[in-house]
């Protein structure tokens, strides 16, 4: 009997990986998933933080994925690896700071050595050439497989016929003419797959699986860059990116006020590392302050805490200011800063 | 049969999920495993993690300010 071909397939908790996924299990071939934890992925508790959002999906797309291919599912968490892939990309950044094609090679090299460990015998992506105008290209796929050194074992079932022929495909491990030959932005042939292959629902979060595509947070993210003067940053800074609006009166502090009380709730859990502020006399936002503000810095930050909560119109609010949690509190009470006197380039968005 | 706590209080998901599953990789057949969360994702997640792994979900508890996740780890 031959020996039962194992594959280890990248699942973004989008719907072509979860197509390339099945296309390969039904070739007979075993298939366990790998995630990738980069710190960045638009996840559960990103929906969870936002109230408003509260209904909608708070599960983990990728384990929801393999439940429906019926597949076990590896989370890896390489957040902190992953540093260097977003400061010092070799390929550049795509439209954001997405650096896109570094991550590809990084996360295939990942899958490939993951297979070599636990004896599986090649990697599946659910990439469609010309998808991603960086790094989803005909030239830009025997790239990833050279750079991540898995080399012909690399294999994406969705455009594989616009690819040289892979180890897998030469072995008939798996039958090429089973494959497919996808490309270009346009998703019908995916939608019909799905139909075919009896999908009737999969998660497609708007914006995809990585906040590093999004406009807003990659200006949050460079924004912050600048004004520490130097690229580097801890996981929770790039959590904090997340929520709140970012306001930045000055170059040497910002302030992250809560949206909404999902946001609040969240950000009470940062209470310890950060000052803060937050109004007393009226409901409104917690206030995490990041930088190092002066007394007059305080006073006008509180002018804009006041701004924001539910006495925006009255004569005085009182904000109280935290500087160590738990500490002693300092009350001030201010008059809300108009919202026509907040320049529209403190908000960083 | 041993029992093993893990504590993933203050964790985001997928987080306490992948501290789930590194303690689960280190585990025996039978063994049962009790995780304390804070993050109401995990009440999907880590079962969602353990029935695509096979392993039993004894209980999930969810009190005011925590969730407690309790498997019993299946190998073959
Ligand atoms: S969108 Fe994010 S996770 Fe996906 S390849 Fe680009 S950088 Fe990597």
């Amino acid at each position: 009997m031959s020996k039962q071909r194992k594959a280890v397939s990248l699942i973004s908790g989008g719907l072509d990986s979860m197509l390339a996924t099945k296309v390969i299990q039904d070739q007979g071939i075993h298939v366990e998933g790998i995630n990738f934890y980069t710190g960045f992925c638009v996840e559960g508790h990103t929906h969870a933080i936002r109230k408003k959002d509260k209904e909608k999906e708070k599960k983990n797309s990728s384990l929801w994925v393999a439940e429906q291919l019926g597949i076990k599912l590896h989370i890896i968490d390489i957040s902190e690896e992953y540093k260097d892939i977003v400061l010092n990309p070799k390929h550049g950044y795509g439209q954001n700071l997405n650096p896109c094609l570094d991550c590809k090679i990084d996360m295939v090299s990942r899958a490939w050595q993951w297979c070599m460990d636990n004896d599986f015998d090649f990697v599946i992506t659910g990439e469609v050439i010309g998808q991603r105008p960086k790094s989803q290209r005909k030239e830009t796929m025997p790239i990833i497989a050279r750079e991540s050194k898995i080399e012909d074992r690399l294999l994406r079932p969705l455009c594989a016929k616009h690819l040289t022929e892979t180890l897998p495909e030469r072995e008939g491990w798996v039958n090429r003419d089973e494959l497919f030959d996808f490309h270009g932005r346009n998703r019908k042939p995916q939608f019909a797959l799905a139909k075919q292959l009896g999908f009737s629902e999969w998660s497609q979060p708007a914006g995809g699986c990585c906040f590093l595509t999004d406009e807003s947070y990659s200006n949050k993210l460079q924004d912050m860059w600048d004004s520490r003067g130097e690229r580097n940053y801890e996981v929770d800074d790039i959590m904090l990116l997340k929520v709140g609006r970012h306001i930045r009166p000055a170059k040497h502090f910002k302030l992250i006020v809560s949206r909404e009380q999902g946001e609040n709730n969240f950000m009470r859990g940062y209470r310890p590392m950060y000052s803060y502020l937050y109004p007393t006399s009226h409901g409104g936002p917690l206030t995490l302050i990041d930088g190092t503000p002066s007394e007059e810095d305080i006073q006008n930050a509180a002018r804009v805490v006041a701004r924001f909560s539910q006495g925006r119109d009255a004569d005085e609010v009182v904000v109280n200011y935290v500087q160590k949690h738990n500490g002693p509190e300092q009350v001030l009470t201010v008059k809300p800063m108009p919202a026509e006197e907040i320049p529209d380039d403190w908000y960083i968005h | 049969m041993n029992q093993h706590e893990l504590n993933a209080r203050n964790l985001l998901c997928p987080i306490p999920v992948i501290r789930t599953q590194n303690k689960i990789a280190s585990l025996e057949n039978g063994d049962h495993l009790v995780v304390y969360c804070t993050d109401p994702g995990t009440l999907h997640d880590i079962p969602a993690w353990c029935r695509v792994h096979g392993h039993t979900l004894v209980s999930t508890e969810e009190n005011r300010d925590e969730i407690i996740i309790e498997i019993e780890v299946v190998k073959e």
